[in-house]
């Protein structure tokens, strides 16, 4: 076995698409605990730092015509606002901060994990499903305080005939209970099937033959990821602001 | 040996030989850091970015709201200045007008005035000057009457003959009658 692991790291294909998103410890042993710093660690203080230069050092100069950079933090901020204003409704601009650290992390997590030899947070379930988990209790929560039992109203079709009522309600009760999970299983999965099937791309490279089509189907790939990047953070952020407007109005 | 490349293949790939993501060991850190890292996020965002960004947008709302206000206010101006303009300039020309019809009568008054003046001499020059053509002709007349005894006369001597004064006269007189 330890011969035919030489031989194909040599010669032939070796296709390890996951081994990108191993969680390592980076400063030494083998043990990881909860407070060790890993590659994840690492992408998301990246990720922090990526967010303070662009919202707070791009933003500094306070011009009255941005610059470059200004321009960029202020189209995120129209971006991100706007949405909340528009999708979730006037009175949820309060969740604006929260609701645009979401995106921020989210975005700059995917844009930073096309960096070749980089880590992607937003791969890993464990990121996107702390994150649809906030989200789904933040709206669960806001919805009791601010309409008390009259949130449950969200599963009584009161619109529907009277006997389909019981039946839509299971209906609604299930589609709410699932949609922590489909927030955060879309995200990381569309993220780590794109990271994966480059890899998979680059691991026919290895046959000189098939490399130029090789290098060719990674960037088309690596521009779709760009895309990819960008549109699931707006997914997240817009089904965030959605489920915000059932917990602030939750009347059919 | 298999057991060696098998351990460097890696550890965390161990417990979930197919996905890292199923390893459920990393969990509790990948949790713990990213819950520091949205806390980060949220706090620089909250107190440092955001209100910078919505101060930003607000002023720069507030300057351009100031400046059409302003660009409006000037507008107004010029609008108001070229009526004023276009109402000088109808007084200008309709003092004009006046001053050109004042003048066009003084000049036509003193026209009319040197023209009766002339008039009335040349008429005064032309009586004079037909009283002396009158004048003259009645001279010629005279003139002409000497002039035609004296020749008579020097005729009837040339011819020999000896003729008084009274004759002649009476002779011419008749002829010129004739």
């Amino acid at each position: 076995m330890a011969t035919e692991a030489h031989g194909a790291e040599e010669g032939g294909l070796v296709f390890h698409p996951m081994d990108q998103f191993i969680v390592k410890p980076l400063f030494g042993g083998e043990h990881m605990g909860m407070f060790t710093f890993t590659n994840a660690s690492l992408w998301m203080m990246l990720a922090i730092v990526a967010v303070i230069a662009l919202m707070v050092f791009g933003t500094s100069r306070r011009a009255r015509i941005p610059g470059r950079a200004q321009s960029v933090a202020e189209l995120a901020y129209g971006f991100v606002y706007k949405m909340v204003e528009d999708v979730a409704g006037k009175d949820a601009v309060g969740f604006f901060p929260y609701i645009m650290t979401l995106f921020m992390f989210i975005v700059f997590s995917n844009f930073l994990g096309l960096l070749p030899m980089s880590f992607t947070p937003t791969s890993h379930f464990a990121v996107t499903v702390v994150l649809a988990m906030l989200v789904f209790l933040t709206v669960t929560i806001v919805g009791f305080v601010k309409n008390g039992t009259k949130f449950l109203g969200l599963f009584w079709v009161s619109s529907a005939p009277l006997a389909l009522r019981p039946v839509l309600a299971i209906i609604e009760i299930i589609s709410y209970f699932v949609r922590p999970v489909s927030h955060s299983i879309r995200l990381a999965g569309n993220v780590m099937a794109g990271h994966a099937v480059i890899k998979v791309f680059a691991g026919f490279a290895a046959i000189a033959v098939i490399s130029p089509v090789s290098v060719l189907a990674i960037t088309a790939m690596y521009g779709l990821e760009v895309l990819v990047s960008f549109i699931q953070a707006y997914v997240f952020t817009i089904l965030t602001c959605v489920y915000l407007k059932d917990a602030l109005h939750p009347s059919h | 040996m298999a057991t060696e490349t098998h351990d460097a293949a890696g550890t965390a790939a161990d417990a979930a030989p197919g996905m890292p993501q199923l390893d459920f060991s990393t969990w509790a850190n990948q949790i713990f850091w990213l819950v520091v890292t949205l806390v980060v996020i949220y706090l620089v965002l909250s107190r440092v970015a955001l209100p910078r960004i919505a101060a930003v947008l607000a002023e720069r709302q507030g300057t351009i709201t100031n400046d059409i206000a302003a660009a409006e206010d000037l507008k107004q101006k010029a609008v108001e200045a070229e009526a004023a303009y276009n109402q000088a300039l109808a007084d200008a020309r309709s003092e004009a007008n006046n001053i050109i019809a004042a003048t066009k009568a003084d000049i036509q008054k003193d026209l009319d005035v040197a023209l009766a003046k002339a008039d009335a001499e040349i008429a005064a020059q032309t009586a004079e000057g037909e009283k002396a053509i009158a004048a003259i002709r009645e001279g010629a007349l005279e003139s002409v009457k000497a002039v035609a005894k004296d020749t008579a006369k020097e005729l009837v001597a040339a011819m020999g003959g000896t003729a008084d004064a009274k004759t002649i006269t009476a002779a011419v007189t008749a002829r010129m009658k004739g």
